[in-house]
């Protein structure tokens, strides 16, 4: 035994990068809201990016370790605090037998990423990790965890700078590009019906702020405000979508899909949420307020590709690193 | 190869709808399909999915597999789009797969059928009316989508033609058998929805043990047949 759910948090599942090639069985993708913090966790402890991590929100779990591990910990920050003293997210700690990690306030942000360095023993389903709760697949059984559950290591570790007397300790590196929820800039590109609203819901959606109502899940977040209107009555025939595609409902409002929408949708597609700035909506919560800016896609895919850049640079760097202070026993 | 008209766009910065004409159609359907197949079997290494729909298909890709050989400031969108377009123009494109032909056991009792009677009202046809006219034709799967593995199939005989239910289920039982305008479908799982349910059936319509984990296929075909209630639950 290795990690122990001591109390569940609402909702922590195993997530990674998504579960791609089987949407055409109407399987969607899933995988981390998240997907910067979720893979910059992974990267400081020189792990593939897209290894799994558990997705955690607040109220958040507390967990007990039984055995040692060192683990990183990004996205939101709720105040991990391990036996009873606060660490830093974005910094690798290690952590001794016995200890007890908890989080204690939530400061900013919605959702935090622990990625474990000896991995853990979960279910890979159609080449992902991602816990999908409809087909009660991936990951932990296919389900959030809960109280009680225990999740194998599927390695053992041993660390060659703890001092006695020590129960845990941080390793000495750290990221600042932590900070992505600071503005409620969210960049967009135009759909393919933007066209289909008025002149003045086109403006509306430029200028006006909007906020994210309490009917916002993994699944999608919906949009309070706007009223937004097509020019005329479109029926739609079905077709995908993706994750940050923005839809108009019938009733004027406006839903983002997130990590865990469905495959198709029949709803006009008036925008889409480049990818970059995906990870800056997954950290709002209902009540947050947002603001749409117009960007182009060749901006975007600059962005995109320069996020990839260092993601896999910082990766290769604490790989060296890591390796120096640890060994690893298969 | 086809003279047919052709768009494509942006989905966002990571995904691009190839659209065909925009038309629920068994032709329109099956070039989607024919296309489905033949990008499927190239296996580019920058395609992470490929969703055919009604008249539509999507492919989801990573910008960073993308070479830009040509060294031009082109989008990485354009580069793909060029690929794309050759593709559909060089090569001779058949269908691949083979049609699946698929015979689906529903029972229309009472019970399994909560908005049979509706439909009866508002057709102004018997309840045996009704399935018989149902059980008429053959259906295909135009795509697969809402929950996984549930079938958008058509399209249904015009005499049974019916909305969606104004207010929605917040539950529906797996296996129901739904009416949606032209549309029919089944649901794998128990879910909420607003299709009209006319029957159950008892197979399992998602087995996530199975590489194949969906029991019907973009482009399968599809006839029902009726069961009584003792075959249903003896299945």
């Amino acid at each position: 035994m290795s990690l122990q759910i001591i109390k569940s948090g609402i909702l922590d599942t195993i997530q990674d990068c998504g579960r791609y090639g089987f949407q055409h069985f109407g399987i969607n993708t899933g995988g981390s809201m998240d997907q910067f913090s979720s893979q910059l966790s992974n990267a400081l402890l020189g792990k593939p990016l897209n290894d799994p991590v558990i997705e955690i929100h607040f109220p958040s779990p507390k967990m007990f370790f039984e055995k040692e591990t060192v683990l990183c910990i990004c996205g939101a920050d709720l105040s991990p605090f391990i036996n009873e003293q606060l660490i830093p997210i974005g910094q690798p700690v290690f952590i001794g037998k016995g200890c007890v990690l908890e989080f204690k306030k939530n400061n900013y942000g919605a959702r935090v990423y622990i990625s474990i360095l000896n991995g853990l023993q979960i279910e890979e389903w159609l080449n992902s990790f991602s816990t999908n709760l409809k087909a009660e697949a991936g990951g932990f059984y296919g389900k959030a965890l809960k109280t009680g559950d225990r999740l194998n290591y599927k390695c053992e570790i041993k660390f060659k700078g703890l001092q006695s007397g020590q129960t845990f300790k941080l390793l000495p590196w750290s990221t600042n590009k932590i900070n992505h929820f600071s503005n409620n800039e969210i960049r967009f590109l135009e759909g393919a019906e933007w066209n289909l609203m008025t002149f003045d819901s086109v403006e509306k959606f430029k200028n006006d702020e909007f906020s994210i109502s309490k009917f916002s899940d993994r699944m999608g977040y919906r949009l309070i405000g706007g009223n937004l209107k097509t020019k005329k009555e479109e029926s739609m025939i079905s077709s995908a979508v993706s994750f940050g595609t923005i839809q108009l409902l019938p009733d004027g409002q406006m839903i983002i899909l997130m990590a865990d929408h469905q495959t198709t949708g029949g709803y006009p597609r008036i925008a889409n949420v480049i990818t970059t700035d995906l990870p800056k909506l997954a950290q709002k919560k209902p009540g947050d307020v947002i603001k749409f800016i117009r960007t182009n896609l060749k901006s975007a895919e600059e962005k995109l590709l320069m996020q990839k850049k260092y993601l896999i640079e910082l990766q290769h760097a604490c790989k060296i690193k890591i390796d120096r202070l640890l060994d690893v026993i298969l | 190869m086809h003279n047919e008209k052709l768009s494509l766009f942006a989905l966002g910065d990571s995904a691009m709808v190839i659209q065909f004409n925009n038309v629920i159609s068994l032709d329109v359907n099956e070039r989607v399909m024919m296309l489905y197949d033949k990008l499927k079997s190239l296996e580019l290494p920058h395609i992470k999915d490929i969703v055919p729909a009604f008249s539509s298909m999507t492919i989801h890709y990573d910008i960073s597999l993308i070479k830009n050989e040509a060294g031009n400031d082109l989008t990485f969108f354009e580069i793909l789009s060029k690929e794309v377009k050759q593709i559909i123009e060089k090569e001779s494109i058949i269908r691949i797969e083979k049609y699946n032909k698929i015979k689906v056991p529903v029972c229309f009792n009472e019970k399994f059928a909560p908005d049979l009677n509706e439909i009866s009202t508002k057709a102004n046809l018997s309840r045996n009316k009704i399935i018989d006219i149902y059980l008429s034709k053959t259906y295909r799967v135009f795509m697969i989508g809402f929950l996984p593995g549930f079938p958008y199939m058509g399209e249904v005989d015009e005499r049974i033609v019916m909305p969606r239910k104004m207010q929605p289920r917040n539950f529906v039982h797996s296996g129901s058998v739904g009416i949606a305008g032209k549309q029919t479908g089944i649901y794998p799982f128990n879910s909420p929805g607003g299709w009209q349910i006319i029957g159950r059936t008892p197979v399992k319509l998602f087995d996530k043990n199975s590489s194949s984990p969906s029991f019907f296929k973009p482009g399968d075909e599809v006839e029902f047949y009726s069961i009584n209630e003792n075959e249903f639950a003896n299945y």
